[in-house]
């Protein structure tokens, strides 16, 4: 029973996907689960994609959207994780962008609450989302004043010790260290 | 009285609760407190058109029956001044929660009236059909009327007034089922938002009063009065009881709820007792 | 104010910032609204009473009721509403909860700290009635704790607030919350709970400091 649902999903996943390589250029596609897949698409035709998968394959919840900063590259990396509630498959839409010229197409009216999510982005990358409503305004934090934090060029311990009066006497252990000298004595 | 409340309470929730005691260190302690900012003149009156209130109530309200000293400054109409201070209080505190100018305290100030005025309802209908019941408008002689055994009590000569009124009791003593006006966990606090040290003091004080006074005024109204100190304490102390268990039982009531809930049942009580002595 | 942060200007509020208003008479006013529409007082040192038995008395009481303002500032908001349980029942040690700083004198500062949180934190300390007395829970307030080297929270409390007992502990259990309240009613019996008043004197030590780090100021400077 559980293996002929198994190889079902599988069928189902590999028709969808044929039917999106058939449409747009997929670059990589990396198989991760038997209900999860991620593709990668170039830039300009990434929201086109979604839209038709969200309208035409189904896939009518939106799980998320997050960057990761490949800094050797020079490039942020999206991803757009959508889930397909009938089928019980998710299938992750990946983009890379450029690191210089942060910007990228708004998705906010494909799902509203996407509007949040580039918020965030724009404030802890600085990836800009021309459009997408309220983008410019502060998420969580008030007043920041450097490059944003998220960008991995920011170095966090540096500027927490300059700004937040560390005290003094603070004593750190690198846990791998620390544990094998205490525990595996 | 609060405390045995809370101590019910704790108890029935299956914990230790407040010692007795922990009401009257609040007090001292906001009266203690050194910062005390005000938001105007009415900031200050409110408080104090609000313990005038209870404490107006208690000047004119006859303690003990038949006793030169504690009836007080009971007069022929005391029972229409005394319907008129529980109102006074009222109205002096949204005044002066009003000046505190927080959006909490004018929500509050709104919830807390149309529930006091649907409370009144019932209770000025009660007190209506006793006042035709006896032919009279003061409290002495209500009491007078009731001498002579448990069954001159109002509480059998009138049942429906009486049934009413406590009804209306609950609603203001502001315990469990209609607590939502001063309910720490609801919209903050609810009228009391701003008021804080010496303040706060007063309104708490002034609410200790208004507890003892109206369950002496309805052991005066339908209990047959007191003849004596001790009969007093526990005839109050059973009114008061009455207010306590129930809040125990029942949750909370939302604003609505609590007006249709007395302009249902204790309306109609009221009405039925008015019709029986027209 | 000394030591002021040159980024507050840059992100002033629009309804904050110095303007030129038409008053009905035809005139035109300069509004400078931090400064016109808030009161600007600074906070006063209250002296105790001279009279010792007088003020140990009042010290007793307050310690004896103790109210905590309802504010959850980290993970740690999550071990405060067990106190209230017939398992803890902090309400026999006279530690109640208040849902408006106005009426309450102790705040629990609960793990760790956002610049964002820290800003309504400081308003709604200065808001409360002294004396006040302030509970630090959680490494997270004593030295920034498992977040000392992040962006965005603090690293030690009592640079920003008087701070009168820490919790140690990643989070302290309940019975660790108890018994700083128990250190703290001590401590205001010793007549040693004065954080108000050591605010007041440090004020401009602590407003260089909690300036610094918040470029968002869109506060009066004492706000009560």
């Amino acid at each position: 029973m559980e293996k002929k649902n198994k190889s079902s999903i599988v069928n189902i996943k590999s028709s969808i996907i044929d039917d999106i390589k058939s449409r747009f250029e997929i670059t990589d596609i990396v198989h991760r689960r038997d209900n999860m897949t991620f593709v990668t698409c170039e830039k300009q035709k990434t929201i086109a994609l979604i839209t038709h998968m969200k309208t035409n394959l189904g896939f009518k919840h939106f799980v998320l959207l997050t960057a990761v900063d490949w800094i050797e590259d020079g490039k942020f990396q999206l991803t757009y994780i959508l889930n397909n509630p009938k089928q019980k498959l998710d299938i992750a839409v990946r983009t890379m962008i450029s690191r210089e010229e942060a910007t990228m197409e708004t998705a906010h009216k494909l799902w509203k609450q996407i509007a949040t999510y580039q918020r965030e982005l724009k404030e802890m990358f600085g990836i800009d989302f021309p459009g997408s409503p309220r983008v410019d305004e502060n998420f969580i934090l008030e007043g920041w004043n450097d490059i944003p934090p998220y960008r991995r060029d920011f170095d966090t311990k540096v500027y927490a010790e300059e700004t937040f009066f560390p005290r003094p006497g603070r004593k750190t252990n690198d846990p791998a260290e620390y544990m094998k000298k205490n525990l595996h004595k | 009285m609060s405390a045995t409340m809370r101590k019910i309470g704790a108890r029935v929730a299956g914990r230790y609760g407040i010692p007795f005691y922990q009401p009257w260190i609040n007090i001292i302690k906001l009266y203690s407190l050194r910062d005390s900012i005000t938001h105007g003149v009415m900031f200050y009156l409110g408080p104090i058109f609000r313990v005038s209130g209870g404490v107006g109530i208690f000047l004119f309200m006859p303690l003990i029956f038949a006793s030169q000293h504690f009836s007080n400054f009971s007069f022929a109409g005391d029972l229409v001044l005394i319907m008129y201070f529980q109102f006074f209080g009222m109205l002096g505190m949204a005044l002066g929660a009003g000046e505190g100018g927080h959006p909490h305290s004018a929500i509050g100030i709104s919830r807390g009236l149309s529930q006091f005025t649907t409370i009144e309802v019932p209770m000025t209908l009660a007190v209506i059909s006793i006042a035709i019941q006896y032919n009279t408008l003061s409290i002495s002689e209500i009491v007078a009327a009731q001498q002579g055994g448990i069954l001159h009590w109002t509480l059998f000569t009138n049942p429906f007034a009486t049934v009413a009124a406590m009804l209306s009791l609950l609603g203001a003593f502001g315990h469990s089922p209609f607590n939502l006006v001063k309910a720490p966990n609801e919209i903050p606090i609810g009228p009391p938002t701003e008021y804080h040290s010496s303040f706060l003091g007063v309104l708490r004080t002034n609410a200790a009063i208004l507890h003892v006074i109206e369950a002496v005024l309805f052991m005066n109204l339908f209990f047959g009065g007191a003849g004596n100190w001790f009969e007093l304490i526990v005839k109050s102390f059973f009114i008061y009881f009455w207010s306590v268990f129930v809040g125990i039982v029942f949750p909370r009531f939302r604003i609505e709820q609590s007006v249709q809930w007395f302009l249902k049942i204790p309306l109609l009580l009221g009405v039925i007792a008015i019709i029986i002595f027209m | 104010m000394t030591n002021e942060n040159k980024n507050h200007e840059k992100f002033l509020h629009e309804e904050n910032k110095i303007r030129e208003v038409k008053a009905p008479d035809g005139s035109i006013i300069k509004v400078d609204p931090l400064n016109d529409y808030f009161l600007d007082d600074r906070p006063e040192i209250k002296k105790p009473k001279t009279n010792k038995i007088v003020e140990k008395f009042l010290n007793w009481s307050r310690a004896e009721s103790l109210w905590v303002l309802g504010f959850g500032t980290g993970c740690g908001s999550i071990e405060i509403p067990p106190l209230m349980t017939p398992r803890f029942d902090a309400f026999r040690f006279g530690v109640a909860m208040r849902p408006t700083p106005r009426q309450s004198n102790v705040f629990i500062i609960s793990g760790y700290l956002a610049v964002k949180t820290l800003k309504r934190v400081i308003r709604s300390y200065e808001q409360m009635q002294g004396p006040k007395y302030v509970l630090a829970l959680g490494s997270c307030t004593i030295n920034g704790g498992m977040y000392w080297d992040s962006y965005n929270t603090i690293n030690r409390l009592d640079h920003f607030i008087p701070v009168d007992v820490y919790v140690a502990g990643c989070m302290p259990r309940p019975e660790a919350l108890l018994a700083g309240f128990m250190k703290l009613k001590e401590r205001i019996k010793a007549g040693r709970g004065e954080g108000a008043n050591e605010y007041a004197e440090k004020f401009d030590w602590y407003k260089a400091n909690q300036k610094k780090i918040i470029n968002d100021w869109n506060m009066p400077d004492y706000n009560w």
